[in-house]
């Protein structure tokens, strides 16, 4: 063990960033009493006094949402009131999961002009018929017409790994239950149970061969983080969950052209990312639908020894725009607890796993 | 520290009302390929692609950027989607310019768009949301109380919108992808044009467009490659800078706002800009709406607050008027505005002009330019300063 005050061997980048922070609200399947801004304000208020800091000491904010979920443009304008930017800040916005917004950051951060940044990201679910809103994100000339939502692409994909021989059922629903059962240890947690595979796998079909436990619950929530770079992550946090390796790539867009079984985008990125340059304690994997977690722990060559999803993931609360962000989140929290020393944190976006960005997060 | 980084490749689309003859991508690969071809580039070459448009609402489409990975060659790749309102194409350029900077990739290909006529922008901007009053339809009818502001603190003669109006139109003559080509345009057409909302008739707002904007931003060793394999220059990029501030807050000046001069401030210290109208031999800035001109000639310090007017009546900004500090000579978001997009016109015109590649609107011996957009209610900018010459 390396004497505190040092830095961990990188494989991305050349300055070493930590998450030193983290917060999140307590997922909801509807927030009725409060906007996006009211949901984001004591979050960003907890990451800065978890740490004793104020916005004053980031010099770059970034978010991720989706104005669709709102159904109206700019909807991380008003967002933006829940920091305050006055005086004005550098300050930038992606149209994607906050992890995409904090791997924006960690770019800059390596350019070393500024030390720490403000990550965050919110999505509410209940504004509208997630299904039909997420339908639209598809090709808009030969697959958004069909009005194919979620769920059923995930169908497709499970059953998929059903026709080539791949475990479902029964994996499917021990992962399940082993992500819910571990979600009533999450205060954060929408939904966490203890319940059997058996008693699982006799619920009802959502859609042929996905059983209710296998989907997402629908979720309001928004969540933020703290990165730091260098010294100043020693400044803030005991033990910062530093980013050893972060990368993310994307596949084709037509579920019909793709391999549905594999996540070769997630295969990539854990390389990059060196995932399998040492031992993994813990991975938070964002696997919307049960079956997707066998194929990404796969994709990253994860073996039995690696605790997954122990937050529950995001079968226990799935924030759109915010799940992947979680991720990171939760895996930094294991490491300031000394529970990890190395952990793989994951997002995905687009339908059926299109997209993936893997973290290793190490605390020295 | 950050690393050099260049404009290696500019592509763009011609923008008009409505590209019914291509899809969505279809428009992003006529510029994407366009800035490919520039910098002696193909796909196979990119690390990483960057995507920028404004609200999705604009086409139906949400997060088109996962339909677009296969159309711009991201497939296997990192791929991003930035969105800041109005100034999305030039914080796009950014995001993609940094991730060179920071040493992260080599070549990106940032690509900008809008294909609006797919929608309806005016409705998709004014869509009513719970509690919030409907105060306006369409951006004109925000900024149009701000510039009649302006005019009061300045003491502007009425006209001077109309000749910001005139001149990029005037420009756009010169520019083969413009939306707008009106060769009669003048000061009695604007003014003859229909009031939409007081002061900006008809003619002193942007078109709505459909159009797409790309560019290729390269390492100093791509650049150096790209260069001895075309013959065409790179543009250095000698600084970069972002600010946003809130939107309703009762300390801003909405006229003339401090994220403004702040990004101004923060981008001229880092290229070393004392005194920006004798400094840049050009600019392309965001004016949508004709009045913006003299606004941001104030608050981008090319003259004293209370006299961009004077500069705008002057000549000063014409090309065609042998202005010693032309604004917009591609026309500006006057001539084309596919929302999205427009930022990254105007980034990618800038980094055209100091390689010499600006055709008809070319202005002589341009070694420095600006390029500013801004977006939002006045909150959000994106600048940035390239150059003929290496950092």
């Amino acid at each position: 063990m390396s004497p505190k005050g040092s830095f961990p061997e990188l494989t991305s980048g050349r300055r070493p960033v930590g998450v030193v922070s983290f917060a999140q609200y307590d997922n909801v399947r509807r927030e009725d009493a409060r906007n996006e801004v009211e949901m984001l304000l004591p979050v960003v208020t907890e990451v800065f006094g978890n740490i004793g800091i104020t916005k004053d000491d980031v010099g770059f904010i970034c978010s991720g949402s989706t104005d669709y979920l709102i159904g109206g443009p700019f909807s991380f304008v008003a967002a933006l009131d829940a920091v305050g930017v006055w005086p004005p800040r550098a300050e930038s916005h992606v149209e994607m999961d906050g992890a995409w917004a904090l791997y924006e950051a960690w770019v800059l951060l390596q350019e070393g002009e500024i030390d720490a940044a403000l990550v965050y990201a919110f999505g509410r679910s209940s504004m509208g018929d997630l299904s039909q809103v997420l339908a639209v994100q598809l090709d808009p000339y030969y697959l958004a017409p069909l009005w194919p939502d979620p769920t059923a692409l995930a169908a497709l994909q499970a059953q998929a790994m059903i026709d080539t021989g791949g475990g479902c059922g029964g994996a499917c629903a021990a992962g399940a239950r082993r992500s819910r059962k571990a979600a009533l240890s999450n205060p954060k947690a929408q939904v966490a149970y203890d319940r059997s595979a058996e008693a699982l796998l006799k619920e009802d079909y959502a859609v042929a061969p996905l059983r209710r436990h296998a989907l997402p619950p629908l979720t309001d929530g928004c969540a933020a983080v703290v990165l730091a770079a260098g010294d100043k992550a020693y400044e803030w946090c005991e033990r910062p969950a530093f980013i050893t390796g972060i990368d993310h790539r994307i596949e084709t867009h037509s579920v019909g052209a793709r391999d549905l079984t594999v996540s070769p985008s997630t295969r990539v990125a854990g390389e990059k990312a060196g995932v399998g340059a040492k031992k993994v304690d813990i991975a938070e994997l964002h696997a919307p639908f049960a079956h997707q977690e066998l194929i990404l722990s796969a994709a990253l060559g994860l073996g039995d020894g690696v605790s997954l999803n122990p937050s529950g993931g995001a079968l226990a609360a799935n924030p759109m725009m915010s799940a992947g962000l979680i991720r990171i989140g939760e895996a930094a929290q294991r490491i300031w607890s000394g529970d990890a020393d190395r952990a793989v944190a994951h997002a995905t976006s687009g339908p059926c796993l299109q997209q993936n960005l893997v973290a290793v997060l190490e605390g020295v | 520290m950050a690393e050099r980084c260049a404009v290696i490749g500019v592509g763009q689309t011609v923008c008009k009302s409505k590209r019914e003859d291509v899809s969505i991508a279809g428009l992003v690969r006529e510029a994407a390929v366009m800035a490919l071809e520039d910098a002696g580039l193909g796909f196979g070459d990119i690390d990483a692609v960057v995507v920028g448009k404004a609200p999705d609402m604009f086409e139906g489409v949400m997060m088109p950027e996962l339909y677009l990975a296969p159309a711009l060659g991201a497939v296997g790749k990192p791929m991003f989607r930035v969105h800041t309102a109005g100034s999305v194409g030039g914080s796009t350029s950014l995001v993609a310019a940094h991730l060179v900077a920071s040493g992260v990739h080599e070549r990106v290909l940032t690509v900008a768009f809008e294909k609006q006529s797919d929608s309806d922008a005016m409705w998709a901007l004014s869509v009513p949301q719970p509690f919030s009053a409907p105060l306006l339809a369409g951006a004109g009818g925000y900024f149009a109380p701000i510039i009649r502001s302006y005019m009061r603190r300045s003491g502007a003669p009425r006209d001077i919108g109309m000749m910001v109006a005139v001149k990029d139109r005037l420009h756009a003559l010169k520019n083969p992808y413009a939306h707008l080509h009106l060769p009669d345009i003048s000061m009695q057409m604007v003014e003859e044009s229909i009031m939409l909302w007081d002061p900006l008739h008809y003619l002193e707002s942007c078109p709505s467009s459909d159009g797409a904007a790309a560019m290729v931003i390269g390492s100093e060793k791509a650049a150096g490659s790209a260069q001895a394999a075309t013959g065409r220059p790179p543009a250095w990029i000698h600084g970069m800078a972002m600010r946003s501030e809130p939107t309703m807050f009762a300390g801003r000046d909405q006229v003339n706002p401090r994220a403004s001069r702040d990004c101004a401030a923060d981008l001229y210290k880092q290229a070393g800009i004392t005194n920006p109208r004798a400094d840049f031999d050009m600019a392309e800035v965001y004016v949508p709406f004709s009045w913006y001109e003299p606004m941001w000639l104030e608050s981008l310090g090319f003259c004293d607050e209370g006299d961009g007017w004077k500069l705008t009546q002057s000549g000063a900004t014409s090309m065609v008027e042998n202005g010693d500090i032309p604004w917009n000579c591609s026309g500006g978001v006057l001539s084309s505005n596919p929302i999205g997009a427009s930022g990254m016109l105007r980034f990618l015109e800038t980094a055209l002009q100091v390689r010499g590649l600006a055709g008809e609107h070319q202005v002589d011996g341009v070694r420095r330019a600006l390029g500013q957009a801004y977006g939002g209610g006045s909150q959000f900018f994106a600048m940035w300063v390239v150059a003929s010459e290496k950092p």
